[in-house]
């Protein structure tokens, strides 16, 4: 796990650094990238119930208003909204922008 | 008391069946189907969670009670909900049996995300049915779910269901009676296997997701894909700016409608008081009995009544907004500007309908998950300007506002008071909660982590079933601590009774006098006289009750309208403008009103934050009467 997240790292794209229309693959998760007051391991796992998990294909569908936040993120079958300040924590390989 | 291992000893009555999946997935749609209107909603102790319970009698001749869970993505419980659903179901909950079977519901064209939920019920090693719902969806999009190689990879009965149509559910029906056969037979040691759950970890959460992955490539002919018309209704209602003006539109036809299709059915209501009024006052002698029965029990609950057709407007609209799946894009769209004083986007709607009345404003909070979030916004909804509050307003606007036109003849200055009243309110509440969120109720900001659900045409079954529950949550309130508490304030205006001969007004001999006349020299620094302090106390009651025992302190016999008319005349001799200007301050902000206090104590299951608000927003509306009394003195003079 830490090696991936090192790549991700390295790639330096966050889901949360994308902009509407943007379609990536998820590659890591990373809490660290994150500002959250949630326990340890918490933002993680929430993120992975709605979906946010290694290998799935996202692509920003909506942007939100003042500053472009919350995005609203097609994950799979469903969409999902959230902050850009949670969603940095999702680390992406950009598929089309 | 936790009771894992899921054996447990029945006691007599019908076996009892559990809904259990994702928000939006139908769970209500499918309960309504199975119990129609023999449901029955009431609280887990404890909790402000709903606890909604059906029977039906299944095609076997089973009756069968039927709960229906508030939704959850895991059994890793986040919210009080979502407790309340772990709990149920892991047989932890003292107040609840383990259910016999659950029945797992899934939107068939979102299996990806539901099936985890699936696979974490798996675990707790008891019966449980699959029903792959939205089914009618499912096949309009193409998406070929196989029931029997998703029942086989998953090793449970999987029924399809279409929650909406009449005879969409009578696979479910079935299936419910083998499994209650089954777990008959076995009787007292039912062979299901011991719960094998526990909170599951990231990396288990990963395994599950690659298990419905395999699982979806056996079972899914082809993959579902996004659903294509919400994807452009969004394309416009989550555009930035055209998605804001449509909202806000909507939120203004909402508030119209609130007061205007409201105004008829409470005028009826009022006239049937009256009318109720009139007869006892004319068949039956003058006695506390009479005073008790019209003025106490009529008045009193009567004058929280009142609000019910507002009140079902009001949850029309969101029930409404809710089915439709429009809720969730309005707490996208206001999540930003929200978060700027710390609130969550959810927070909009309480708050919206605390300015009909803040008691269905606070029970509207319960869509709030996080705990503080929560808090934060029942503290300031009785700051949104409620419809009682407009009597008040009214009165003493016409009292003391000249009608001018100001700012070029474009508004009325009266107008424009009432304007700055209702938006004192806003601000100072937008004020409070960025305090309260920086202070006492810091703590973790709440993720927005929600699905936008596929947009669905609502449902007038499910809306009209919606909207009865929550009228009559709404009576039986006012029906029982409403009503109880009405009757204390009554016998603190009527006793003791004024002696032979009395001169002043009764109220002036009773224990709210008293309380008016002790009140008087700690309210005289804010510019009110004793008449005031003393229609406070009975304005407890319900706000605009006030208006009335300023007509009975003044000692006017008019009532109603006229009553208002003379009183208004009466007020704007005897009061000072700094006065009048202090009163209205006053009531922007005090907590005056002790059915919000009641809903806020019940709500959030605590004395403190209902006793802490009486105390803040009263110092508050003290500290803001002495400022614009003072100002206003030094200003225009007494
Ligand atoms: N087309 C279709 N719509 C459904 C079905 N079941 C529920 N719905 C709709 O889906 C929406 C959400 O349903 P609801 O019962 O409130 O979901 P819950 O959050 O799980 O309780 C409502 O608008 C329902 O009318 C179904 O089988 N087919
Ligand atoms: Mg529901």
């Amino acid at each position: 796990m830490r090696t991936e997240t090192e790549m991700a790292m390295s790639a330096g794209v966050s889901l949360g650094a994308l902009r509407k229309g943007a379609q990536a693959e998820i590659i890591a998760l990373d809490e660290s990238a994150a500002v959250t007051t949630l326990d340890v391991g918490e933002l993680e796992r929430r993120l992975i119930e709605m979906g946010l998990v290694e290998g799935a294909r996202i692509e920003i569908l909506h942007e939100g208003f003042p500053r472009r936040d919350p995005i609203a993120v097609l994950v799979g079958d469903s969409t999902i909204a959230l902050r850009r300040a949670e969603a940095n924590a999702v680390m992406v390989r950009r598929l089309k922008d | 008391m936790p009771k894992d291992d899921g054996i447990s000893i029945r006691p007599a009555g019908p076996p009892r069946i559990a809904l259990v999946g994702n928000p939006n997935c139908g769970k209500t749609a499918l309960f309504n189907a199975l119990t129609g209107a023999r449901q029955k909603v009431a609280n887990y102790a404890g909790v402000t969670v709903e606890r909604k319970e059906g029977l039906f009698v299944s095609p076997g001749g089973t009756r069968v009670k039927v709960i229906d869970l508030p939704g959850t993505y895991s059994l890793r419980a986040r919210s009080p909900d979502e407790e309340v659903t772990r709990d149920v179901v892991l047989g932890r909950r003292a107040d609840e049996e383990v259910p016999e079977a659950i029945v797992c519901v899934v939107d068939a064209t979102r299996l990806r995300l539901n099936l985890r939920l699936v696979l974490e019920m798996k675990k707790l090693g008891r019966p449980v049915i699959l029903a792959l719902n939205m089914m009618d969806e499912a096949e309009s999009q193409g998406i070929a779910v196989d029931a029997a190689e998703l029942s086989a990879a998953l090793g449970m009965p999987v029924v399809p269901t279409v929650a909406i149509r009449k005879d969409g559910i009578q696979p479910l029906l079935d299936q419910i009676d083998r499994t209650l056969q089954v777990a008959k037979s076995e009787g007292l040691a039912p062979k299901s296997a011991p719960c094998g759950w526990s909170e599951p970890s990231a990396r288990d959460l990963r395994d599950y997701h690659v298990e419905v992955e395999t699982i979806l490539a056996q079972a899914v002919g082809r993959p579902s894909r996004p659903h294509l018309a919400t994807r452009r209704i969004d394309r416009v209602l989550l555009q930035p700016a055209a998605g804001l003006a449509i909202l806000l539109m909507l939120l203004f036809l909402m508030f119209q409608a609130v007061f205007s299709w409201a105004r008829l059915p409470m005028e009826l209501i009022d006239g049937g008081l009256s009318a109720v009024k009139a007869a006892i006052d004319a068949g039956m002698a003058d006695g506390p009995l009479k005073s008790l029965i019209t003025d106490g029990i009529i008045g009193g609950v009567g004058s929280v009544v009142i609000f019910l057709p507002q009140i079902l407007v009001l949850f029309l609209f969101i029930q409404i907004l809710e089915d439709s799946g429009y809720m969730a894009r309005a707490a996208f769209l206001l999540d930003k500007m929200m978060g700027g004083v710390g609130l969550h986007g959810r927070a909009f709607i309480p708050l919206l309908s605390s300015f009909a009345c803040a008691v269905p404003g606070i029970m509207a909070a319960r869509t709030i998950e996080n705990r503080t979030d929560r808090i934060a916004t029942i503290m300031i909804a009785p700051l949104m300007t409620c419809s009682a509050r407009l009597p008040v307003y009214t009165l003493i606007i016409a009292a003391f506002i000249p009608q001018r036109q100001v700012l070029g003849g474009w508004v009325g200055l009266p107008g424009l008071v009432l304007f700055a009243l209702y938006a004192a309110g806003i601000l100072s509440g937008l004020l409070i909660a960025f305090i309260l969120k920086r202070t006492v109720l810091t703590g973790a900001r709440e993720p927005l982590l929600m699905e936008l659900p596929a947009y669905r045409l609502p449902r007038p079954r499910n809306v009209l079933l919606g909207l009865y529950e929550r009228a009559r949550a709404f009576l039986v309130r006012a029906g029982t601590t409403i009503f109880a508490l009405m009757v204390v304030i009554w016998a603190l205006a009527s006793f003791p009774a004024a002696p032979e001969g009395a001169t002043l007004p009764a109220i002036d001999y009773s224990v709210a006098g008293m309380i008016g006349h002790f009140l008087e020299p700690l309210l005289a620094p804010i510019g009110f006289n004793w008449e005031i302090a003393v229609a406070l106390v009975p304005g407890m009651a319900a706000r605009e009750v006030a208006v009335g025992v300023l007509g009975t302190v003044y000692a006017l016999s008019d009532s109603g309208d006229a009553m208002r008319h003379s009183l208004a005349g009466l007020l704007a001799h005897s009061w000072s403008l700094p006065t009048a200007l202090s009163f209205l301050t006053w009531y922007v902000f005090a907590p005056q009103c002790i059915a919000t206090l009641s809903v806020v104590r019940r709500e959030l299951n605590s004395y403190w934050w209902p006793t802490a608000m009486f105390f803040g927003l009263t110092s508050l509306a003290y500290g803001a009467s002495f400022a614009t009394f003072r100002v206003a003195t030094a200003l225009i003079g007494e």
